[in-house]
């Protein structure tokens, strides 16, 4: 009682600083419905209105380039999520074996690289092989799908591993006693042990796909415009009312997202401990 | 995983239901798929080797490109830089390392005070970052677990939403007409709107505000696994609060301080969406002028240089960083 008596100091601070992460968003959204052009003058007359939401669903570039980063995201979560949790499993569960240092080193470098330097050297690295042969002919989807499978793979890797490392391997060991292969102990019991670190992942990897600038504007061709990218030129003018109606349809998307997973979350928690709870009765029987 | 024994010629391809010709095939043919993975190494290599080879294709190899790109001249075509080698008869090997460009880097002020400039950004920004961290993490260390998974939740989220976005919110908040000084206007409390974009101040609030997540999460779990029985040890023995704070849990808590300020600090030195959308445009910071070099300039040797010279300077950082990260992720076993 008396440790927690305490931490008013540290309790306004946290208010403080979700203060400080939220009220942007707030004034974000509450000016998405403002009239004027000016977006932070609130023009009192004609506002609440939708204006700038029509106006974003009848601009056909901004709708184009999503759509291109829907598809460019989903790809990198996918080949995201294959490659991350094959490297988590390599670290977590292979041992030591030859090399294993410098994959660790590769797989956590790309968490703190500066953007502009994975971009330069993907692009280097494009035109190197199109020199060398050949492909890729043209940078497009594929190139930077590429260069966000890299960048994100590393966070797919971290989740998986530390997934990994909560769990013992005694229930694989078990199973490769009892003379599964291991594959098939890798399909039964590792991978629906890591699930939720998996999903995570993907749902992590789409995210920086989805949110990347740098890196894109590196590694595409003049066709291929992904929304942060069309969103960056729109905003380096200044602000921009369709942007901030945007905005708004995006955190509506994650905040519905976000409610969804942690109710999900909670019920996969509580059958677990149900279950436990049975397998505990059951044991004392 | 277990070693397991080694392979036992198979029985069962002597007399399976192959036939009898089909074993001599597979007998002094390739062992069947199943025995690679039951036999465990090349099954084991190959999953080794997946991600292994996609990371040194696209993560290590390109870094030896821009390294030697870096020694090379520019010239007009694409693309626009001088092979570093070139076979000028048929035993004549021309070799040209040029040493030009990191020579400019270190003559040239602009570059030089960029690289100070982002250097000075990203270490305010991370003490900033850590002050308004530290007190969150340990409030929520401290609460009850339903109200911590909550608070964990509130810190997330925003992360999650486009974090272009939430650059962009400030700037309705900060500039001339924006909502901070249209607020101050409106309360008296000054007269003329104060100029908040495009100065340091702004890059600063852009850098700590969509770096905060990455502060406060290395923080929380280390704060978490703190040991309660120690502070009331100390308090019993008279400590004050204060006291116990500085010499208790500040100590133990400095892995978690050290991973997040490089968490923050190494990403801030390059950062280029922030200082573009917030900063000035007198005063550049490094990641900008790479990329103007790269698609203004079109000097790709140089930026190369640019690039290799941030790298050496965050090469310290970063291998700190992966040890902890390292430990980290064996400590939790």
């Amino acid at each position: 009682m008396r440790l927690r008596g305490r931490h008013w100091f540290s309790k306004t601070g946290l208010w403080i600083g979700l203060a400080f992460l939220y009220i942007p968003i707030v004034s974000m959204i509450f000016f998405s419905f403002n009239n004027s052009r000016l977006v932070t003058v609130w023009d009192a007359p004609n506002s609440p209105t939708l204006k700038w939401y029509g106006e974003l669903f009848r601009n056909d570039q901004i709708l184009g380039a999503a759509w291109l980063s829907v598809r460019i995201a989903a790809m990198t979560a996918t080949g995201a999520v294959i490659l991350g949790t094959l490297a988590g499993l390599v670290l977590a569960r292979f041992g030591p074996f030859r090399g294993r240092a410098m994959l660790s080193g590769m797989t956590t470098a790309p968490l703190v690289m500066p953007e502009v330097i994975t971009g330069l050297s993907l692009l280097l690295l494009f035109v190197a092989l199109q020199q060398l042969i050949g492909w890729p002919a043209t940078r497009d989807a594929t190139t930077i799908t590429i260069a966000h499978i890299t960048f994100s793979m590393a966070y797919v890797t971290i989740v998986v591993q530390s997934r990994l490392a909560g769990f013992d391997n005694s229930l694989e060991e078990a199973a490769l006693d009892l003379g599964a292969k291991p594959a098939k102990v890798f399909f039964r019991i590792t991978l629906p042990l890591i699930v939720p670190a998996i999903l995570s992942g993907w749902l992590l990897a789409f995210t920086l796909s989805w949110d990347d600038v740098v890196v894109s504007q590196f590694v595409a061709g003049p066709g291929s415009t992904t929304l942060p990218m069309v969103v960056f030129s729109k905003v380096r003018l200044g602000v921009s009312p369709d942007v901030n109606a945007l905005a708004t349809i995006m955190v509506l998307i994650v905040a519905v997202g976000v409610a969804i997973s942690a109710v999900w979350m909670r019920r996969q928690e509580r059958r677990r401990e149900r279950e436990m709870q049975m397998a505990a009765a059951a044991n004392n029987k | 995983m277990p070693r397991l024994p080694p392979p036992i010629p198979s029985t069962r391809l002597l007399t399976g239901r192959l036939g009898p010709w089909w074993h001599l095939f597979f007998r002094f043919g390739p062992p069947r798929w199943t025995q690679y993975m039951r036999h465990n190494w090349a099954g084991k290599r190959l999953v080794i080797a997946v991600p292994y080879l996609w990371l040194l294709l696209f993560f290590l190899v390109p870094f030896i490109i821009v390294f030697k790109i870096s020694f090379s001249e520019v010239r007009l075509a694409m693309p626009p830089y001088a092979p570093l080698w070139e076979f000028v008869s048929d035993k004549a090997v021309d070799i040209r390392l040029n040493f030009g460009n990191y020579l400019f880097l270190l003559t040239d002020d602009l570059y030089i005070s960029s690289y100070l400039y982002s250097l000075k950004v990203a270490a305010i920004s991370t003490v900033f970052c850590l002050l308004l961290a530290y007190p969150m993490a340990y409030a929520i260390a401290r609460s009850t677990p339903a109200t911590r998974n909550l608070y964990l939740m509130l810190i997330i989220l925003p992360f999650w939403t486009s974090f272009l976005l939430r650059v962009y919110a400030w700037i309705g908040l900060l500039k001339n007409n924006g909502v901070i000084n249209n607020f101050l206007i409106w309360a008296g409390v000054i007269d003329t709107p104060i100029t908040m974009m495009q100065t340091d101040f702004a890059v600063f609030i852009g850098i700590v505000y969509s770096y905060l997540p990455f502060m406060i999460l290395p923080l929380y779990s280390n704060l978490e696994k703190h040991d309660h029985t120690l502070l009331e040890a100390a308090a019993d023995l008279g400590a004050n609060p204060i006291v116990s704070f500085l010499r208790i849990t500040l100590p133990l808590s400095v892995p978690g301080i050290v991973a997040g300020s490089l968490l923050v600090f190494i990403p801030a030195v390059g950062e280029y969406v922030i200082p573009s959308l917030l900063g000035s445009s007198d005063q550049l910071m490094i990641g900008r002028v790479l990329s103007d070099e790269f698609f203004a300039n079109r000097d790709w040797p140089v930026a190369s240089a640019v690039a290799i010279a941030m790298l050496l300077f965050l090469m310290v950082p970063i291998m700190v960083f992966q040890r902890y990260q390292a430990r980290e992720l064996a400590g939790s076993k």
